[in-house]
């Protein structure tokens, strides 16, 4: 019971076509704010909350996302402080962080996984 | 146990001291106190001036307000010694501490010196010292409209020139014959003279004061010849006095005519009392200059540090200067009067105002002083051969006239104890071993590593070209590369776009470049593009900066504020109105900005289309204020309302506007247009300013607000208005080719070889030949412009990316407003992330 990772609940957010390529959408999941990230020149998706760990707004799908040393990266509107969407780590490095959630795509549709709802209370 | 060292004063001179001392690790040997008397930090008084203008002492303090802290030294402000007691060694505060000593540095510096005239004393006399005595001025020239500075000394002038910028009428009074007669021979102060007169500073020579007129308060000048000057003020800045009372009383051996003497290692006469700075006595000088001071700084903590080891000696400095006096560029160096054997080789230009003189040894090899006003490009190169004795080319005169030798020539054989920054005492050998320690490759970090460049910037061209030199030594180029995915700088990346008919950033990566790309290199592709081919740039919406992206400004919340344009800020009453009634419909809280349009704020993204329908179609279109872009042009009422007016400001400035409206540049633009000198539209603290003349328009480039304000400097004089927007197409476009990112045009000039000579060289005489494709590229922006809203308003596809949720009409339910004086506004951000930093 507590020992394998727990698969996450995939929800369907939009059509692959929705989403602008090399660019993010908000979507509104279970309540959350998730930053969702087409990276079509690396043909990957990602996604990560949409608030700024910073300032608190809810604005990180409007952010420019890109690589550094490799690494794809989000950088926030306000303030251009990047993070990793692999890790959610600052790459600036200051010491917040942002959560990350998989993507998944099947049938043109876009799924983001998250913790099952029902069992987080 | 730590020895206790005292520094008394806590000006520019006292806080080098106390920060070398902190360097060379003196904080682990002395327990340090600092006594101030002034209620603030140790601060900038060289650029005090610019307290006038941007009225922050900020950024004019000289290290961070948790320094003193940090460092373990303990700082007492408002709070001078008032006695010294040299045998009981001790120091009484005016708080009445007792702070014992061991070691005592005497940093107080100097005073303003105050001629002991009849009245001196009257309400309206002023000093220029302090910050204190600034506010002083300040507050009291409000009610008065002429104002006189008593001194024609490198302060006085700026003094002046303070006056000039408050708006006053502003006279100098000068004893001597001339201009800063420590400074200048007869023939180089003239020139500067009808300079700084043709500014309308009245400049009066030859003239002892008599005494002060006025019952309570100053109301003149009566001079020993007779004459009467009437004005309501008098800013006095006729010299210094060393704040040598303290030493006086508890038998510190001082000057006859003031100042503690000290020797070569800067000891008074008593054991363990030093005293460095405007204080100090050396070999019967008096320095008033902050360099000899800093050195002296330098020389003391560096033996008061390691004892034992062979101390440092002072030798006496160089009173070399250079300043930019009103716009004026005036430097002196060396033996610049001539006062001993010497060869002399003056050139002077009346119609350009330019005055430069070299002081030669007799046989011409050897460089003993000189003179540059009106154009002091030469400075640096100049105090260098100076300073290290080097033999001059065979025709010296070419130092002064024509075209200036291949920057740099003349430094590759300075040996490298060469001093290159005389304020921070830098040598060449310093400088090379920062580059080559790899520690810093610009000249940002090769000021921050060193210190050069840090104090006049006199020798920062000579810093860059050997920073220059040294990196092309070792094999690196360089230029600045954008960013990590293109090993090209702006101005190639542009020619690649321009040559190979690039038109988007996939192109351009792919082609020249590798990784993903940026939240740097995107934007500036973004720009480049823009800039070539004016394409709407919702087409190239995701590598758009935030702002040009939404066509609107982010603030915080993530809510986005609208500046329609308002070209000139000529606004109709009906106009006014829509407006109003726009702002009220969508709940926005409104503002004047400082371009003289109206900020419309706390729009919802989803809100923005709407917004900008309702705004087309009453006429209105987008005003780029979220485009590194041409933004606004500000004008005064110009003749057709003022009484002074001499040109049609407002015409002029909704032309320029409607012209050059939302073209793309590597940062915002801004302009303004005067309708006479009194510069009410402030077009010197534009990228581009144009100042209407009784014969036509003065057109200044390069200036700015921000940061660093800079004032514009003057490109062309007296022009029509179409020769004046043709300089101003060439201009743009020179700049929107060649800078750098994010560079705006002052930086851009400042850096440019050759600087405004140059520039001019390029837009007036065709120097490179390109003025025809110049303007022909600007006639093609100006022709295919669109209005980015209105690209929007008119397809409902770029409608949908302003939704905040993909899958949900909702609005973002975070974004909460409180109400402030009648308006709203957005919720602080949570109050940890204020408290950090």
């Amino acid at each position: 019971m507590n020992t394998a990772a727990k698969e996450p609940v995939w929800i369907p957010v939009s059509t692959v076509t929705e989403f602008p390529e090399d660019g993010g959408v908000c979507a509104k999941v279970y309540g959350e704010q998730i930053a969702i990230f087409h990276f079509s020149s690396r043909n990957e998706w990602f996604a990560c909350e949409n608030k700024c760990p910073h300032t608190g707004d809810m604005v990180l799908a409007r952010g420019m996302i890109g690589d550094s040393q490799g690494e794809p990266k989000v950088a926030c509107p306000m303030h251009k402080k990047s993070f990793s969407l692999r890790t959610g780590a600052c790459i600036s490095g200051d010491e917040y962080s942002i959560k990350t959630y998989p993507v998944h795509i099947e049938d043109g549709t876009v799924y983001i996984g998250i913790e099952d709802p029902g069992t987080q209370g | 146990m730590k020895r206790k060292l005292v520094i008394l004063g806590n000006g520019m001179v006292g806080h080098r001291f106390a920060e070398k001392i902190a360097e060379y690790g003196g904080t682990e040997k002395f327990e340090v106190t600092i006594l101030g008397e002034e209620p603030r930090r140790a601060y900038d008084r060289v650029h005090l001036s610019e307290y006038f203008t941007n009225r922050s002492a900020d950024s004019l303090y000289l290290s961070p307000s948790d320094w003193y802290r940090t460092n373990g030294i303990r700082l007492l402000l408002s709070e001078p010694a008032i006695s010294v007691d040299t045998v009981s060694r001790k120091v009484t505060t005016s708080a009445g501490t007792e702070l014992p000593f061991d070691e005592l540095v005497i940093a107080t510096g100097s005073s303003a010196f105050v001629p002991n005239f009849e009245g001196v004393d009257k309400q309206g006399v002023f000093v220029y010292r302090t910050i204190e005595d600034l506010e002083k001025i300040m507050s009291y020239a409000k009610q008065v409209s002429k104002a006189a500075v008593l001194g024609g000394g490198l302060l006085g002038l700026e003094a002046a020139k303070a006056v000039l910028d408050m708006g006053k009428e502003s006279h100098v009074v000068e004893f001597a014959s001339r201009l800063m007669p420590r400074q200048l021979d007869e023939a180089a102060s003239s020139v500067l003279k009808s300079k700084i007169e043709s500014l309308g500073v009245r400049i009066h020579l030859n003239k002892e004061t008599k005494q002060a007129l006025g019952e309570t308060s100053f109301q003149g000048l009566k001079f020993v010849d007779g004459s009467v000057l009437e004005v309501e003020m008098l800013i006095v800045s006729a010299g210094i006095q060393p704040r040598d009372e303290l030493a006086k009383n508890s038998g510190i051996e001082v000057g006859q005519r003031g100042g503690i003497i000290v020797d070569d290692e800067l000891r008074t006469n008593v054991y363990g009392v030093y005293a460095i700075g405007e204080v100090a006595l050396h070999k019967g000088m008096i320095y008033g200059l902050v360099a000899p001071g800093y050195e002296m700084a330098e020389i003391l903590a560096y033996n008061l540090c390691s004892p034992g080891q062979k101390t440092k000696s002072y030798a006496g400095s160089d009173l070399s200067t250079k300043l930019k006096l009103i716009g004026v560029d005036v430097a002196s160096f060396g033996d610049a009067l001539g006062q001993t054997e010497h060869l002399p080789i003056a050139y002077t230009n009346p119609r350009t105002g330019v005055y430069k003189k070299l002081v030669l040894s007799p046989d011409g090899k050897k460089l003993k002083g000189g003179i540059l006003v009106g154009d002091a490009d030469a400075y640096s190169t100049l105090l260098t051969l100076y300073l290290n004795n080097v033999e001059l080319p065979s025709e010296p005169e070419s130092l002064i006239v024509g075209t200036p030798s291949e920057e740099g020539s003349a430094f590759g054989s300075l040996p490298d104890d060469a001093k290159i920054c005389s304020c921070n005492n830098v040598s060449k050998g310093d400088l090379l071993g920062a580059i080559r320690s790899g520690s810093c490759s610009d000249l940002k970090g090769l000021k921050e590593c060193t210190k050069a460049g840090t104090g006049c910037g006199g020798c920062i061209p000579q810093m860059n070209s050997i920073l220059k030199e040294e990196l092309r030594a070792q094999g690196k180029v360089v230029t600045e590369h954008v960013c990590e995915h293109f090993k090209y700088s702006r101005q190639e990346l542009f020619q690649i776009a321009k040559v190979k008919g690039i038109r988007s950033f996939e192109e351009m990566i792919r082609t020249h470049g590798m990784g993903n790309g940026c939240e740097v290199c995107k934007p500036a592709v973004a720009s480049i593009i823009a800039s070539i081919y004016n394409e709407p740039i919702q087409k190239h919406r995701e590598i758009q900066d935030t702002n040009d992206k939404y066509l609107a400004n982010i603030q915080r919340g993530g809510t986005y504020s609208v500046v329609p344009r308002i070209p000139g800020g000529e606004i109709t009453p009906d106009k006014l109105i829509v407006i109003g009634q726009i702002a009220k419909k969508y709940d926005l809280y409104c503002k004047i900005t400082g371009g003289q349009r109206i900020d419309l704020l706390g729009a919802r993204m989803e809100q923005l289309p709407d917004i900008w329908k309702d705004l087309v179609e009453e006429g209105f279109e987008s005003g780029h204020a979220y485009g590194k872009a041409m933004r606004t042009v500000k004008s005064c009422v110009g003749s057709t309302w003022c009484r002074y007016g001499v040109q049609d400001s407002t015409a002029f400035a909704i032309r320029i506007e409607e012209r050059y409206r939302g073209i793309r540049a590597p940062h915002k633009l801004k302009s303004a247009v005067s309708g006479c000198i009194r510069e009410c539209a402030e077009a010197r603290g534009k990228d581009f300013g144009i100042i209407a003349t009784e014969k036509g328009w003065n057109l200044y480039v390069g200036g700015n607000g921000g940061v660093n304000p800079k004032h514009a400097i003057l490109l062309a004089a007296d022009l029509d208005e179409e020769t004046c927007v043709k300089y101003i197409d060439r201009f743009m476009m020179f700049y929107i080719r060649t800078a750098d990112k994010l560079v705006r045009t002052s930086a851009w000039l400042e850096q440019l070889e050759g600087g405004i000579e140059y520039l001019k060289d390029v837009i007036i005489n065709d120097r490179l030949g390109i003025n025809k494709d110049l303007e022909e590229e600007m006639n093609r922006l100006v022709g295919t412009y669109v209005c980015e809203w209105k690209d929007v308003v008119d397809d409902p596809e770029k409608q949908k990316k302003y939704k905040h949720f993909i899958n949900s009409e909702d609005a973002d339910p975070t974004v909460k407003f409180i109400e402030e004086r009648g308006q709203k506004r957005p919720v602080d951000w949570p109050k940890k992330e204020l408290v950090s930093n």
